[in-house]
């Protein structure tokens, strides 16, 4: 049996597996609650100065998928509406509780350093295990100088951050906004500040759809709306990638990374911890099934460890990152070629529909004497796209196997083909 | 079509009509939506093929997943009028979703392709007819018969500007709709409600109770009209020739389904309360041995001389009736019907049978079911009217058909189950009728004809 357990930047946890910041974690009835049904950690809902926030009604949208399933969730929540009196006071009694688990709490505060001095030395008073920086709320909050708005700015991230390192002695963790054209500035900036460590990704602003009879977008509060903060599973490739480039970046390899993005089952989880993430955060799937999932993750990373020899989850975290590279790099000698399994066709023809309309015209068609058809591929034509892969709807029927010439790794860099090559 | 249920009916007709629920009930809009995301969209699509009337089943499917039932039910009744009936009443599993190719992958599965098409048809809400007619050719056309062929053909000429005039021998339309599928098939008044529903095109006159050979003539009709279509169905039954078959308990089962489907109370019918024997194969076989189990049949044993993989009713038929508790007695051929010294149907005696050289022996073993009323269900015949003097060429017992359904006789055209092509399904019937519309269009309307594509966008 493997062991999950971590120590994510002096924080110990019996598993991987922690609640994001988010309605689940508001208060100690749900974090009980989740601590109950077995997981690791919990980041507390934002906190952010008194008076508490207010939130309107109508909070939730989503995208489904095409069984109904909820594939992108949208929130227009706010912070924490609950006093700040009371959030310590709940978070203290629970850590006092549940000693053996994380207990992040989650901050926001305008930029002044007197603030967040304030406010730090409260949440250290608590007991719990480290503070969670949110610079990446997306809606409401920016409006007023906070969450996405500092985020947004390398040098508050680093100026805020550094206050908070001053001030306390607890893990910082920066949360990051995905809502900026390149993650490694405020991840740099985060680290120059001293961040023991960023969290990744915060919401992504987002409208999941028009209602066309209210012409309005939804959640919808009395026939208006805004954009709210985008996550589940739908986010989950951006938020990998942006792990990937903050893994990748020389300046902050090595900086620890709280995975955060779409995670439902243990394959999401693991998959981060692949690019180098040494805790993950889950929220959405929770929202959508409750705090049981966490059952299934541990079990799931557990048994796949096992099958892999892996035995504790540093075995495996980052072993993703060298795999992942920029495109000059990628061998062009490379060559893959799609096969078709007639056995295996059910003669849908998707692959041959797609090739031919938006491909390479690669895949031919031959008319049965029973009106059904066989698809072949033209290899010469065949530029191992994967399109026909993905189309196909029979595992493994469509494979795309290796037909390299024996030529040696070359990338594009030393490619003749590429006129800004650099010569050897 | 929308599927109004706000008609008022007696205490008699809704216990009638619980008796006689949907077999397959309609699926609700989360299923629709869960089913229609099951297909593939398939390239060359094989269920468009498999289907008579080669609906676009694949774009109505995706219609239905994009919240489209107005557009789904437009891309069905473009191919095929009573796509509403067809749903119902098609036998899916030899034709559209026998050809899914997810019945080729390990679930063997294939889209429900039957239901969605209900769904679509339905639930879609039009103002008015979903189609407008194109400009008036001047052209007329008698339709003789309205059932399914006859409706589709008057359907699709009118909706190409031609003035339809349909001549029915009974006293509404819709053919065997109306008075032949089984009743838990085509529940309540559906058959009804899509004649109004393709009659709302306008352009189409029915004349009820009006007869060929005995009110009209086709002579007459040729004379009066640009073209004829004759749809005129199967009149006659085969018979055992046994004894005794003239009894008023041996039935014929066409007309005791004909007789239920217009109660409107139990009372109404002469219902065998112990026992019945039903002789034949085919899904009027198996259609009533399950309803007279639904009305109250404590035993009903069906008999037929060969197997059940001669049986032309489906597998699937085979198992509807198995899910009634229908007795299937097969190599089992009728040798008496018994009968007392009252003149009562007490039984029936049956020999075994046997293949040998592909041919059917009897065998040394006999036994008798007894049995208070016998349903013959050996098949159908087309009877053409005796006084018609005017006769198309008659091939096999059906009326003989040519290209674009043209019969013998120059101006007159056949389809739907009085001609000799296909299974006798609903499905040919509407095919049939829909292409020979278009063909007598063609012939009619050669210099003015609207593009068919015009016609339907509109």
């Amino acid at each position: 049996m493997a062991d999950l357990s971590i120590d994510f930047v002096g924080i110990k946890s019996p598993n991987p597996f922690w609640l994001a910041s988010a309605p689940p974690t508001d208060k100690a009835y749900n974090v009980e609650r989740a601590y109950e049904a077995g997981w690791g950690g919990v980041v507390w809902k934002t906190l952010g100065e008194d008076p508490a926030a207010v939130n309107v009604s109508s909070r939730y949208s989503a995208l489904y998928d095409h069984n109904g399933d909820v594939s992108g969730f949208n929130n227009i929540e706010l912070i924490t509406d609950r006093s700040l009196e009371i959030n310590l006071r709940e978070i203290t009694e629970v850590k006092k509780r549940w000693p053996d688990r994380a207990l992040v709490v989650s901050l926001m505060m305008p930029c002044e350093e007197q603030v967040w001095k304030r406010i730090l030395k409260l949440v250290e008073a608590t007991g719990a295990d480290g503070v969670e920086l949110n610079f990446g709320c997306p809606h409401g909050m920016p409006e007023r100088g906070m969450g996405a708005a500092v985020g947004q700015v390398p040098e508050y991230v680093e100026m805020v951050t550094r206050w908070c390192k001053q001030h306390s002695k607890m893990p910082v963790i920066v949360k990051l906004t995905p809502n900026i054209t390149d993650v490694r500035l405020p991840a740099r900036a985060a680290k120059s500040g001293g961040a023991d460590a960023v969290s990744l990704i915060n919401t992504i602003n987002s409208i999941t759809g028009i209602d066309l009879d209210a012409m309005a977008a939804r959640p919808m509060v009395d026939g208006k709306s805004t954009h709210g903060g985008y996550c589940g599973p739908a986010v989950k490739p951006i938020a990998l990638s942006m792990t990937s480039e903050i893994a990748r970046d020389p300046e902050t390899a090595g900086l620890p990374i709280s995975g955060i993005g779409g995670i439902g089952n243990w394959k999401d989880a693991a998959e981060f911890i692949a690019l180098g993430a040494g805790s993950v955060q889950v929220c959405t799937a929770a929202m959508i099934y409750g705090f049981n999932i966490v059952e299934e993750m541990k079990e799931g990373l557990s048994n796949w460890m096992d099958s892999k020899g892996y035995e504790n989850i540093n075995d495996f975290k980052g072993l993703a990152v060298p795999n992942t590279t920029d495109w000059k790099k990628l061998n062009m000698n490379y060559k893959v070629v799609a096969t078709i399994d007639e056995d295996k066709c059910i003669g849908c023809g998707r692959c041959y529909q797609a090739c031919e309309d938006t491909s390479h015209q690669a895949i031919t068609v031959t008319s049965n004497d029973d009106g059904t058809n066989t698809f072949g591929i033209i290899d010469d034509n065949c530029v191992g796209c994967n399109l026909c892969e993905i189309t196909c709807p029979v595992d493994d029927c469509i494979t795309m196997d290796e037909r390299s010439e024996g030529q040696p790794y070359m990338n594009w860099m030393e490619d003749v083909r590429n006129p800004h090559r650099e010569e050897a | 079509m929308n599927m109004d249920n706000s008609v008022n009916y007696s205490q008699q007709q809704l216990a009638l009509n619980q008796m006689f629920k949907d077999i397959n009930p309609a699926l609700s809009a989360r299923q629709a939506g869960i089913e229609s995301s099951r297909c593939y969209y398939c390239y060359d699509a094989p269920c468009i093929k498999a289907c008579p009337s080669k609906i676009n089943i694949p774009s109505f499917i995706a219609s239905i997943h994009a919240d489209d039932l107005t557009g789904a039910a437009k891309t069905i009744y473009k191919e095929n009028i009573m796509g509403g009936s067809c749903a119902r009443v098609c036998p899916t599993e030899i034709l559209c979703e026998q050809a899914c190719v997810r019945n080729k992958e390990e679930e063997k599965a294939p889209v429900r392709i039957g239901l969605l098409q209900r769904h679509a048809t339905d639930n879609a809400e039009f103002e008015g007819h979903p189609f407008e007619r194109a400009a008036s050719t001047g052209k007329r056309i008698a339709v003789v018969g309205a059932g399914p062929a006859g409706l589709s053909c008057a359907h699709r000429l009118s909706l190409l500007g031609n003035d339809v005039e349909v001549f029915e021998a009974e006293d509404k339309a819709g053919g065997l709709n109306e008075y032949g599928i089984a009743k838990y098939k085509l529940t309540e008044n559906f058959a009804q409600k899509e004649v109004d529903f393709i009659l709302s095109i306008g352009g189409i006159t029915v004349h009820y109770e009006t007869a060929l050979g005995r009110d009209i003539s086709l002579d007459q009709l040729k004379e009066d009209f640009d073209a004829v279509f004759l749809s005129i169905g199967l009149q006659d039954t085969s018979s055992l020739y046994l004894d005794n078959e003239d009894n008023e308990m041996v039935i014929n089962s066409v007309d005791y389904i004909k007789e239920l489907r217009q109660a409107t109370d139990l009372e109404q019918l002469d219902i065998p309360k112990d026992s019945a024997v039903v002789i034949g194969a085919g899904n009027t076989a198996i259609d009533i041995a399950c309803q007279l189990k639904r009305l109250g049949t404590e035993e009903v044993t069906l008999v037929y001389r060969r197997g059940e993989e001669q049986m032309s009713a489906t597998k699937h038929e085979q198992q509807i009736a198995k899910n009634h508790q229908v007795r299937i007695k097969t190599w089992s051929q009728p040798e008496s019907i018994d009968v007392d010294d009252n003149g009562k149907v007490t039984g029936m005696s049956f020999r075994k049978t046997y293949l040998e050289d592909g041919k059917l022996k009897g065998g040394d073993v006999q036994f008798d079911v007894a049995c208070s009323a016998i349903f013959k269900a050996v098949g159908q015949k087309m009877a053409y009217p005796d006084a018609e003097q005017l006769i198309p060429t008659i091939s096999n017992g059906k009326i003989a058909t040519f290209h674009n359904q043209l019969t013998s006789i120059d101006g007159v055209f056949a389809g739907g189950d009085c001609t000799g092509v296909g299974q006798d399904l609903t499905v040919e019937a509407v095919q049939q009728g829909k292409l020979a519309a278009i063909a007598i269009n063609e012939q009619l309307n050669v210099s003015i004809t609207t593009p068919l594509a015009t016609a339907l966008s509109a």
